[in-house]
This record gives C-alpha cells, sequence and structure tokens, in this order.
C-alpha cells in the first residue's frame, strides 16, 4: 500500500514571528475561482464608476495677466516653469507647483503674438505686433529668495526690429536658429539683428510656425491664405504647400512620430498628415463645435491636447477620431493658447479672461507618490477597464460627460448638419448615372491642392 | 528528448490556465482588430504558461493519493485503521468518531477554506467547531427542530433551519436575525460571490435572500416537497431534486425553472455537482446513480445503488451514503469503486462532505459525526486570497470588504457563465429576397436545360414537337416549387397593403372602404 495525505504543518504556512510579512500562497486554478468573468466584469464596472467619482481635472487658475492670454511657452530645462504672454505686451514666468508670478518680462509695446525658449532654456524669444524680436535671459530658479525678490522684472537681453508685424515664433529642437512668422517667414540667428534668411511663397500673412521636433532644419507654416507650407532650411525656396478649404490655426508635430503632423484648422476639426503624403490627412479628429486655436503633442506623442474658441479644451488620441476627454469650465473663456507640461501628466491653458488654467491630463488621476500596492490597483482597474469598454454599460458610464449647454446644442446641430449633407449625398449619387459621382472621403475632401 | 517532454507536459498544463482555445482570427478583416487581438491572444498564451510554470515548480504541496500494490491488493479493501497506521500523527487525528446519541442525526457544513465547521443535530444541538485544533468554539441547544445548517462566509456568521423559521447566528451563538418569510426550511444553500441564502421550504417554494441587502425572492416549484438541493458554484444555479425523479435548475431571475430533466424513474434523492461544473451526480430511490454531462444533458454512467447522499471533492471523487455504509469513487470519465468505510451498524448516514483543502470525508449520522481520511480528496495547494486555511483575524477581515466590493448581481447567475462580457452572436441572415430567389430559380432552370436527355420513342411519339414538349414540362416542374413560394409570399404582403390603405385614407373617406364581412 502507498499512501500519501495532504499533511501542513502550522508552522510552514505561517508567519514566524509576529513582525513578519504574513505568508501569501498562490495557485492560479480556474477551478478555485468560480465565475471568474463575472467577478472581473463587476470590477470593470466598479472601477469605471470610481473613474467618474474621482474625476476632479482642474487644479487651479493662475491670474496676473491684464488682457487675454495670446501665446505661451514652455520651458524645456524647467519642468515647472511655463511663460505666457498677453495681448498687452506682458510676458509672465509662472512657477506651475506654487502657480505665481515667478518674473515679468516688460518691453512689448503691442500684443506679444510668439514666444518660445531655446533648447538649453536659457534664452526667451519673444515676438509681437510692435514688429520687434525681443531675447530674454531666463532667470535661472535656483535660490527660493530671488522667486519673492520684489524687483522680478527682466530688461531685453536683445531688441531686434524689423519691418513687419510678428504672429509667431519658434525655435528649433536643436540648434541655433529660431523662425518667426509675419509677412513671410524668417529664419534668425540669436546674435545677428537681421534675418539669415527668408522664405515667401504668395503674399498672405504666414500665422503659426513649428519646427520638426526630429530633422532640425525642417519647418512647417500656416499662413491666412488656407495653406499649409513646409520648409527645408537647406534648400533656397519653400517644399511643399497644401491648399486647404479652411485656415489652419496652428501646428504641432509628433514628437515621438517626427514625419507626422496635426493642424488645428478653423473648421473645428484637426487633422494629423503625414509630411510625406500630403494627398490625404491620416486622420479628421472631430469634436469641437468651433475654430480649434491652438493644439500641443504630449512629450509621449500617444495624445495631443487642443483649445478652442467654443471655450473648450480638448483632449485626442493622436490615432482616436473623437476626443477622449472635455475640460470646461464656466469661467473659461475662448481659448487661445494650450500646452501640455513636459511630464505629459498637465495641461495649461491660456484664455481670453486674462487666466492661465492648469488641468490635469488623466481627470482622476490619483496624483502625488504612489505606494506600489496603489499603483497595482491602479494598474488593475485600467486593465479591467479596458478589457470591457466596450460593453454597453461600461462604455455609457466611461463616455458620460457633462457638457455646456451651448456647446451641446452646437454639437447636436452639427451632428444633423453633416447627417443632412451626408443624405443629400446619398440621394445625389443614388439619382445619377453610376460612377458619374464620385464621393470623395472626409479625409481628403477638406484639401483643395497641393503644391509643390 | 528530456526538453521536449518537459515542454510537452507544460503544454498539457497550459490548456487548463487558457481557458479554452483562441478565437479565429484569420476571418477578420479589420487589421487594426486582428492586431490588437493578436497581441492579446499572445499575452495570454505568455500568462498561461507562466501559471503552468508556477504550478509545476512552485507549488509547496503535493497531492495525497493511496494506490495498491501487486495483483492482488484493491484500494477499496484498505481499511481506515490500515490507512490510520501508514500515515503520520498530525493526520491521523483527522480520523475520529464523535458519539452524541441523543441529539442526532447530524448535519454539517465546512467554511470555503476548511478552516470551520458548523455541526447541527436534529433535536436542535449547534456547534462551531474549529478544525485546526479540535476545538469546540461555540455551543448552544436551540431546543427545536434544526433541519440544517449552512456557513455564511462572512464574519463566520451561519444559517440554520429550525423547525418554524430560519434564523442566523453569529459565531458567538447569537441571533442575529430570524428569517420569517422563507417558511418552514428543509434545505439551504449560500451562494458566496452573491452574498445569496437560498432555502426550500416544505411547500417547495424556492427562496432566494441576499444577505447583505435583505431583498428576497420567491419561486413556487410547483413540483412539491423535497429536500434535495444543491449549488453548482460555477454558475451559482440551484438544482432542486423532485418526488418525480425530475431535476430542475432555478436562477433568481426567473419564475420558471431554467432547466428541467427527467433524470430517474422514481424520486431523486441526492444530488451533488463536481466542481468543473460539467458533471452532475443524481441518485434515484430506484437504486440507480447518474452521472451527467451538463454541457450535452447527457448520462455518461450510470452506476447502480442507494445513496442518502452524495458529494464531489475538491479533487473530482464522488461519495455516496446510505444507511451505514459510505463509498468513494474515483475516475475522470469512468467512475469506479476508490474506497469503503462502513460505520457501525445501525448508524444511518445523513450527510457527507469532504473539507476542502484536506484529504478528510465529514461524516453526519444518526448517532452523531465521525471523519475519515480518503487520500487525494482535497485540494493540496491554496490560495491565500481565495481561501486561506491558516487565515488570520485581520486577513479575514480584509477578504471580507473585498468580497462585498466583488459581490456579483443575480443577474450573472445564468447557465453558461462564460457568456458574460460577450456580444450576442449575428443573428443569421432574414428571407432571401425575391432578386435572390429569382436567380436561384433560373440556376435551377439553367442546370435541368444542361442534361436533359430523353429516351428515344417509337415511331410517331418521337416527333420534335413532342419532345419539345416533353423538354417544357420537365422545366415547369423544376420551376413549380419556386413559383409555389412565390405565389405564397405576395398574398401576405398584398394583405398588409389593404390595411395600409385604409390607414392613409383620409378619415371622411375610410367609411367608403370594403368592410370586413364578418364584424
Amino acid at each position: 500500500m502507498k499512501v500519501k495525505v495532504i499533511s501542513r504543518s502550522t508552522d510552514e504556512f505561517t508567519r514566524e514571528r509576529s513582525k513578519d510579512l504574513q505568508r501569501v500562497f498562490r495557485n492560479y486554478d480556474p477551478n478555485l475561482r468560480p465565475q471568474e468573468k463575472a467577478v472581473e466584469y463587476v470590477r470593470a464596472l466598479n472601477a469605471a464608476k470610481l473613474d467618474k467619482i474621482f474625476a476632479r481635472p482642474f487644479i487651479g487658475a493662475m491670474d496676473g495677466h491684464i488682457d487675454a492670454i495670446s501665446c505661451m511657452a514652455k520651458n524645456p530645462n524647467n519642468l515647472k516653469g511655463i511663460f505666457s504672454g498677453s495681448m498687452d505686451g506682458d510676458i509672465r514666468l509662472w512657477d506651475i507647483a506654487s502657480r505665481r508670478t515667478v518674473s515679468q518680462f516688460l518691453g512689448h509695446q503691442g500684443a506679444v503674438r510668439g514666444l518660445t525658449a531655446s533648447t538649453d532654456g536659457r534664452v526667451l524669444v519673444s515676438c509681437g505686433t510692435d514688429c520687434t524680436v525681443r531675447l530674454w535671459n531666463v532667470p535661472v530658479a535656483t535660490l527660493k529668495e530671488s522667486y519673492e525678490s520684489s524687483d522680478n522684472s527682466v530688461k531685453p537681453l536683445e531688441v531686434y526690429v524689423w519691418k513687419n508685424a510678428f504672429w509667431a515664433v519658434d525655435h528649433q529642437w536643436d540648434g541655433v536658429y529660431f523662425a518667426t512668422a509675419g509677412a513671410q517667414v524668417d529664419i534668425w540667428n540669436h546674435n545677428r539683428s537681421q534675418p539669415v534668411r527668408s522664405f515667401e511663397w504668395g503674399t498672405d500673412t504666414v500665422i503659426s510656425v513649428r519646427f520638426n521636433p526630429g530633422e532640425p532644419n525642417l519647418l512647417a507654416t500656416s499662413a491666412s491664405d488656407r495653406s499649409i507650407t513646409l520648409y527645408d532650411l537647406r534648400m533656397s525656396s519653400p517644399t511643399r504647400k497644401l491648399i486647404m478649404q479652411t485656415k489652419t490655426n496652428s501646428i504641432c508635430w509628433n514628437p515621438m512620430e517626427p514625419m507626422n503632423f496635426t493642424a488645428a484648422n478653423e473648421d473645428s476639426n484637426c487633422y494629423s498628415y503625414d509630411a510625406r503624403k500630403l494627398d490625404e490627412a491620416r486622420m479628421v479628429h472631430k469634436d469641437h463645435v468651433s475654430a480649434v486655436m491652438d493644439i500641443d503633442y504630449s512629450p509621449t506623442g500617444r495624445e495631443f491636447v487642443t483649445g478652442s474658441y467654443d471655450r473648450t479644451v480638448r483632449i485626442f488620441q493622436f490615432n482616436g477620431g473623437h476626443s477622449r476627454e472635455i475640460y470646461h469650465t464656466q469661467r473659461m473663456q475662448r481659448v487661445f493658447c494650450v500646452k501640455f507640461s513636459c511630464d505629459a501628466s498637465y495641461i495649461i491653458s491660456g484664455s481670453d479672461d486674462t487666466n492661465l488654467r492648469l488641468w490635469k491630463a488623466k481627470a482622476s488621476e490619483q496624483m502625488g507618490v504612489l505606494l506600489p500596492r496603489e499603483r497595482k490597483k491602479h494598474d488593475y482597474h485600467e486593465a479591467v477597464k479596458n478589457r470591457y469598454k466596450h460593453l454597453p454599460e461600461v462604455k455609457r458610464i466611461l463616455r458620460h460627460r457633462h457638457l455646456p449647454l451651448p456647446i451641446y446644442k452646437a454639437a447636436a446641430l452639427r451632428r444633423t448638419m453633416t447627417e443632412a449633407a451626408r443624405k443629400k449625398e446619398e440621394r445625389r449619387k443614388a439619382h445619377s448615372a453610376p460612377g458619374s459621382i464620385s464621393t470623395r472621403p472626409l479625409r481628403k475632401r477638406r484639401i483643395i491642392t497641393e503644391v509643390e | 528528448m528530456c526538453l521536449q517532454e518537459m515542454s510537452e507536459e507544460l503544454d498539457l498544463k497550459m490548456e487548463k490556465y487558457l481557458r479554452g482555445g483562441a478565437a479565429n482570427l484569420e476571418v477578420l478583416q479589420d487589421k487594426k482588430l486582428k492586431g490588437q487581438l493578436a497581441h492579446r491572444e499572445n499575452l495570454y498564451g505568455k500568462s498561461a504558461k507562466a501559471a503552468a510554470k508556477f504550478e509545476k515548480w512552485l507549488m509547496p504541496s503535493e497531492g495525497g493519493y493511496l494506490e495498491a500494490e501487486g495483483p492482488v491488493e484493491k484500494t477499496w479493501r484498505f481499511k481506515q485503521e490500515d490507512i490510520g497506521q501508514a500515515v503520520d500523527i498530525s493526520s491521523a487525528r483527522n480520523q475520529y468518531d464523535v458519539v452524541l446519541p441523543e441529539l442526532g442525526p447530524y448535519t454539517m457544513d465546512f467554511s470555503s477554506s476548511g478552516q470551520y465547521m458548523a455541526v447541527a443535530g436534529r433535536k436542535g444541538h449547534l456547534a462551531i467547531v474549529d478544525m485546526k485544533n479540535f476545538e469546540v468554539r461555540r455551543e448552544f441547544q436551540v431546543r427545536e427542530t434544526v433541519r440544517d445548517v449552512v456557513f455564511l462566509d462572512h464574519q463566520l456568521l451561519f444559517a440554520a433551519a429550525q423547525k418554524k423559521y430560519t434564523y442566523i447566528y453569529s459565531p458567538e451563538g447569537i441571533e442575529i436575525h430570524c428569517l420569517k418569510d422563507h417558511g418552514t426550511v428543509l434545505r439551504l444553500q449560500y451562494l458566496k460571490n452573491h452574498f445569496i441564502l437560498a432555502s426550500i421550504n416544505k411547500f417547495g417554494h424556492l427562496h432566494y435572500q441576499d444577505v447583505s441587502t435583505g431583498a428576497s425572492k420567491s419561486y413556487r416549484t410547483g413540483l412539491g416537497r423535497t429536500d434535495v438541493m444543491r449549488v453548482n458554484t460555477v454558475n451559482g444555479v440551484v438544482a432542486l431534486g423532485h418526488s418525480g425523479g425530475t431535476v430542475t435548475m432555478w436562477n433568481p431571475n426567473s419564475s420558471a425553472p431554467l432547466v428541467k430533466m427527467l433524470c430517474h424513474h422514481g424520486p431523486v434523492s441526492a444530488l451533488a455537482f463536481h466542481p468543473n461544473g460539467h458533471l452532475m451526480a443524481t441518485a434515484g430511490k430506484e437504486r440507480r446513480i447518474k452521472l451527467w454531462d451538463l454541457r450535452k444533458y447527457e448520462v455518461l454512467q450510470t452506476l447502480p445503488g442507494h445513496a442518502n447522499t452524495l458529494d464531489f471533492s475538491q479533487k473530482g471523487l464522488l461519495a455516496r451514503g446510505t444507511c451505514s455504509f459510505a463509498e468513494i469513487l474515483s475516475g475522470t470519465e469512468h467512475y469506479s469503486r476508490y474506497m469503503n468505510h462502513s460505520m457501525v451498524k445501525g448508524y444511518q448516514i445523513k450527510n457527507l462532505l469532504f473539507r476542502p483543502y484536506e484529504d478528510v470525508l465529514g461524516i453526519g449520522h444518526s448517532m452523531g459525526w465521525s471523519s475519515i481520511l480518503v487520500p487525494g480528496s482535497g485540494e493540496p495547494n491554496f490560495d491565500s486570497w481565495v481561501a486561506n486555511p491558516f487565515e488570520t483575524r485581520k486577513q479575514r477581515r480584509e477578504k471580507e470588504v473585498h468580497l462585498l466590493l466583488d459581490k456579483l448581481p443575480p443577474e450573472t447567475i445564468m447557465l453558461d457563465p462564460s457568456k458574460i462580457g460577450t456580444v450576442k452572436p449575428v443573428r443569421n441572415k432574414e428571407k432571401p429576397t425575391k432578386e435572390e430567389r429569382e436567380a436561384e430559380m433560373e440556376a435551377a432552370i439553367e442546370d435541368v436545360k444542361g442534361n436533359i436527355t430523353l429516351k428515344n420513342k417509337t415511331k410517331g411519339r418521337n416527333k420534335p414537337s413532342k419532345r419539345a414538349k416533353k423538354k417544357q414540362e420537365i422545366i415547369t416542374k423544376v420551376k413549380r416549387p419556386f413559383l409555389e413560394q412565390q405565389m405564397r409570399e405576395p398574398q401576405l404582403s398584398r394583405k398588409k397593403q389593404k390595411v395600409s390603405e385604409e390607414d392613409e385614407l383620409p378619415k371622411s373617406l375610410q367609411r367608403f372602404t370594403r368592410k370586413k364581412a364578418a364584424t
């Protein structure tokens, strides 16, 4: 006879001393866990509900400007600092952690239209409607008292006066040049009082400019003649131009896929393009109900934030047609500029009501240092939510957002309009000779031509 | 060679953790979705492999076994005394008889980790026993009939079905609730994940009560008095065995049984579910024990013998008890004799229950309760997060909170719980359209036309006109079923049209429409 029975000694399965951790044994056999799928589903549902409960994205407003915020710039060298320029010529450096002004940069006579910081974060470049480009030394935030000193205004390092008013400025990601946009695109060097070179294509005003994060010599601009133009500094003339049906207010390159950029368009959509293939958009991001004023990619390249004339800020997935999140408050007016913070966890928006607003990038994220157990729990919740997000009950909870009434109505109206247009097109097609009318996809429809 | 064997063994183990095969992704058109699903399948494979490796190398204990050596020895000839001598002292302590002749017959229930046992004597004796050191934690006398006792898994509460009502007691023996609307309950079952206490009373009413909120529901079975009730732990469905030989399965959302199967030609006397949920054992008074495959509702095996009580162990051993004799059967597909145990003559076995995570079978009988060793019946490795036999009070409290957070709604009780979280399958295509039907007819005609072969008939009957006529006949014969169907369809639609015509007319003109003769 061979016989063995289960026999467990208590010593083996319990802790030795009361200070020890309790011993944990695992057995992953599915038979021990009846109804595991139902349990998982209930957990997903609870996670979705908890997500809603903890969704408090607004952290605080930063007031100090006395006119609408027109532009902002991140400091690549300092996570806490953000520059903002307003329509009355005031430029301020803010400390995000304390939400206070660190220093003011006084000098512009008219509206500040463009702000950018150099790669090392030491020099701030600003330009405005007073036809000047100003270079400033960024105060180094080392000591705490320097923040609190009474005289916190900074004098410009250089002032370059030029022929025309400026609309935008952007610094090369890796290099010494910066580009301004106005009547034409000018490329500047830090220590030359005149542009090194100028590009011109057409007569209309260029309203935004962005350098490519991967290829330092490449830049994209948009102009008020509804065009998006690509330039290469190594060539004597602009390389390509794309004309759309409506004006593009701002452009942002995807920092992780630097061949792709997204354009914030006046027709309330954002269009993601592949710079190598401009005849159709890769993706149309719809949801805003009024002109999109500014756009900024998260440093992760997985999502971007947009600010719109409809007084809301939205967050989109880089490959998602609709927004993941909408932020709005009663007091926030038309949003002119938005920025993702350099650690991808905050969003700063600047609006017409002279305030900068600080938001969380993930509305229900728990801020601060997480214990490993907490982080594990959050990861688990995220995973089950993701697994069951297609089921109606979970989807309903996850998708629901409270919208201000005007935006809700405007969105409904837009839906009816697009639906009507689609139906009309369909009927026209049905009643014409086969093949005589071709429908162009939305990704191509808003493009007029592409010029080489 | 050795490596290959090892990988084969791992593959076998992986199957359990994969929980079914992968979906067929080749039929998908959407490339993005296909990529995402392929990635997920890959992850499932990895986690299953990790779990299989864990099972192979990291499990702390091994399961028990009882094997005969040589051709003469048989496992069922071994007595409990032999086994008791062969195993270690701490295990041999699990063989005992508690003789309480006045208060029997006894029935019992184990907590889900096997840490505690509740016993109830018919004459009103209730006790909670700590199984680790065989210490009676609490013992009291309710001075009335107690028919059944069941552990509620939180705060060590337990429910007892007494003479008139069902009561819930705290582990200290304090009465917490009196559940009056259950009526005179014969049998109790507890659904752990749903916090539902199910009972069957003497009028054949099935009663569900949520013990965390108090919500309750009652259904008439309409099949008479019965005290055969068991829960299938895999899906939470309650099965009842009736005196007519039927077994019905219930969930709290429908007033009619989900399944009604005729299992025996005579009253059903006992019922048990295998822990994998696919296998059900039923015993009838007509001396048959049947094993059912619940996926096909088919008999897998019929065994002769009576059983007052049946129970499956965690590892799938089946115990049956009748009079003073208990038999344990083993097998995967085909069950056969594994062990026997005879009590003192005259003892009547009331209840058999395997203790979870131990190789122990508890026997409640007319003279008290006993416990015997059944090697290979229990799961050797417990999971601390599921059921921990060495649970401390703090751990238990934390687990109760988690249990409440994961409490399942009663809607999740269904026959196939894997349906939760899936989408409805696409409906079959509706009737073929007119064009499709016509095309089908044309095809059939063409098919016939191609191979008409006419016999050469005698002179005068082989004229071209006659031959053409014959051909036409064949074609009409082929056409006929299609045309007949077509005739049937438009009639319906014409009827519909008539009704709508009447509705569409302006009110003033409606009086001129043709009225039906009958009305």
